[in-house]
């Protein structure tokens, strides 16, 4: 199963990850060569079994709705790249004015 | 004496009958790093000044009579994806590169509640993702039984520094078999545990229903003692199980019961290096001797596992790692060049139109957002998120995620079918011994194939443990693994102790050169 550099411009934009076009190339050679190997999944009859998620198949884990303390917003702020003491600092969302 | 040789367990003994101090073992296993990590470049984060406080204040409880844990006095060395308040938490990658975490992991509180002396944080590949450690972003590990090999992954730096003599004990991370894997290359005893045993609260996300946190060590006894320090439920991870922790250390030295093992025949042949085969032989008549019964079998959706590992891991990475966004912690690019930078794809657009630049230029948001992680996130992280991203994308969901979880199914359930007949697996746990730096780093699906024979008990959250068994004609280690069902440990450990009792290749170490000038 081939992926071409068109695919792969579309996947890293869904991706947030942003490529160079040699790294498009590559990538695309790359991931086809994976993906062909994972066509051996392809000759499994599995229609019939139910997918499986997760090794425990929890339902729900409930605890009490109780107050507790959390993390004070300084210390939540410690790690960011830029802050002003009380929000994060992003650059503009809307898009170029 | 030579403290480093000693086992945690010996040392436990020792530290216990006050014959020696903490402080004592601490300097002993500080020395032994500051000889031997210019060669094999096991740590990420040493620090010896923290590591002989704790050491310290546990000589001074034990001096007043105070109780203390069951690891008082012990070294420790902690991979670098779990989260240490007293240093940073890396993941080996550039994007955490100055991630202070502000909080413990439980397993971390749970060894400083056990009095373990904690000396720094171990080499990775980047994200766990990776079987050599060459694909940390900031150095390479090497192998203590031979400096021009890899000592595996992604746990290389926690294998190596056990192998090294550098701690007795450490806590790694098993996705698809990083915690066995590189247990097996270096020659030393690796766990991990079944899913939920131990709780990953504080462990970095890679794959959410594959990560299992767990120990390795020199034997089976001693991956037990930090086992029963490790596991246990914790109200801060939904997933990690509401169950008693057993006296490991106790139980597995009890006389090994009437079972039969399952011989898995088929990874003893094609691609498998025939010494490898040879030493998993060897290792049947060692547990024919101690009356274990062998019989062969055949899992025959094993030749599914890699594939079927590789889109489910990679779509949960996909998802996993979109937090690192470059607002709420880690590395951002730099915002002024960024801003030009679009600027001039604006002016360009505008003016030439679609075709003069490939895509129509990103809202600034998005944008920090690509260039943060293009250059953030190394190589091989890029492609898992991309196959993973592909894999859940609309129109490939259902050929690629969804039908890799129902193959997952058919593979526990095989599993759940050979554990009515045999009481556990054993085969080995990579196809050949350790290999040469940078022989597989061009190919990556040459490095996922070597992940062939751990990845199943992953997908299928089972108990599974790697123990030396031999050596290849080059003198690098073989592993032996032990497959068991869920919760399984106590017989898995048990088997390991009793075969340890039998043969000597967990003792063997090996030959570090001398350094060329005397410790710093």
């Amino acid at each position: 199963m081939a992926i071409t550099p068109e695919e792969v411009r579309k996947v890293a934009y869904l991706a947030r990850l942003l490529l160079s076009e040699d790294e498009i190339a590559e990538m695309a050679a790359q991931l086809s060569r994976i993906l062909e190997y994972m066509e051996i999944l392809r000759g499994v009859d599995a229609s019939h079994v139910e997918p499986m998620a997760h090794p425990l198949e929890l339902t729900n884990v409930f605890r009490e709705d109780r107050v507790a303390p959390s993390l004070p917003r300084e210390e939540a702020l410690k790690n960011a790249p830029k802050h002003d003491g009380e929000c994060y600092l992003v650059p503009a969302v809307l898009g170029p004015a | 004496m030579d403290l480093a040789s000693l086992t945690a367990s010996e040392l436990a003994q020792w530290l216990c009958r006050g014959e020696i101090g903490a402080e004592e073992v601490t300097r002993a296993f500080v020395a032994r790093v500051k000889q031997y990590e210019p060669a094999v470049g096991a740590f990420l984060t040493f620090d010896p000044e923290k590591a002989l406080e704790q050491a310290a204040e546990v000589d001074r409880r034990r001096r007043e009579g105070k109780p203390v844990g069951p690891l008082a006095g012990l070294p420790v060395a902690i991979k670098d994806n779990i989260c240490t308040t007293d240093w940073k938490t890396t993941c080996a990658s550039k994007i955490l590169a100055n991630f202070r975490p502000p909080f413990d992991a439980t397993v971390v509180c749970r060894l400083r509640a056990g009095d373990a002396v904690l000396v720094g944080k171990t080499n990775m590949d980047e994200f766990a993702m990776g079987g050599s450690t060459e694909l940390s972003a900031f150095k390479v590990t090497r192998n203590p039984w031979d400096l021009s090999r890899v000592p595996g992954g992604s746990s290389g730096g926690a294998a190596a520094a056990v192998a090294a003599g550098m701690v007795p004990l450490s806590v790694g991370s098993d996705t698809g078999g990083s915690i066995r894997q590189p247990a097996a290359l270096c020659g030393v005893t690796g766990l991990k545990p079944t899913y939920g045993r131990v709780s990953r609260f504080g462990l970095v996300a890679f794959a959410s229903s594959l990560d299992q946190i767990g120990p390795l060590a020199r034997t089976a006894e001693d991956v037990a003692l930090l086992l029963e320090v490790l596991a246990g439920h914790d109200p801060l991870d939904a997933t990690s199980a509401n169950r008693e922790v057993p006296p490991y250390r106790e139980l597995i030295q009890q006389p090994l019961p009437t079972i039969r093992l399952g011989l898995l025949v088929d990874q003893l042949g094609e691609g498998v290096d025939t010494d490898v085969a040879q030493a998993i032989r060897e290792a049947v008549k060692v547990f024919a001797n101690l009356g274990v019964e062998v019989k062969e079998v055949r899992l025959l959706h094993h030749r599914l596992a890699v594939a079927c590992y590789y889109i489910i891991a990679t779509s949960e990475a996909s998802s996993n790692l979109a937090r690192y966004d470059g607002v709420h912690y880690g590395y951002r690019c730099d915002e002024h060049r960024m801003e030009e930078q679009l600027a001039e794809e604006r002016r360009r657009w505008a003016e030439k139109g679609p075709s003069s630049v490939a895509e129509e230029p990103d809202p600034p948001m998005v944008r920090l957002y690509r260039k943060t992680r293009a250059e953030g996130f190394g190589a091989e992280v890029k492609r898992r998120i991309m196959l993973g991203t592909y894999a859940l994308s609309a129109g490939y969901y259902e050929a690629y995620y969804l039908h890799a979880a129902k193959v997952r199914r058919l593979i526990r359930e095989e599993y759940d079918r050979t554990f009515q007949e045999v009481s556990a697996l054993i085969g080995p746990v990579t196809p050949t011994g350790a290999f040469a730096i940078g022989e597989k780093i061009q190919d990556p699906l040459a490095m996922y194939l070597f992940d062939a024979f751990t990845v199943g008990a992953n997908l299928a959250g089972i108990a599974a443990v790697s123990i030396p068994c031999g050596q290849t004609r080059e003198g690098l280690p073989v592993g032996l693994h032990l497959q068991g069902p869920p919760f399984a440990e106590p017989l898995l450990l048990q088997l390991a102790y009793w075969f340890q009792r039998e043969t000597d290749w967990h003792r063997r170490r090996p030959t570090l050169p001398a350094p060329d000038k005397p410790a710093l």
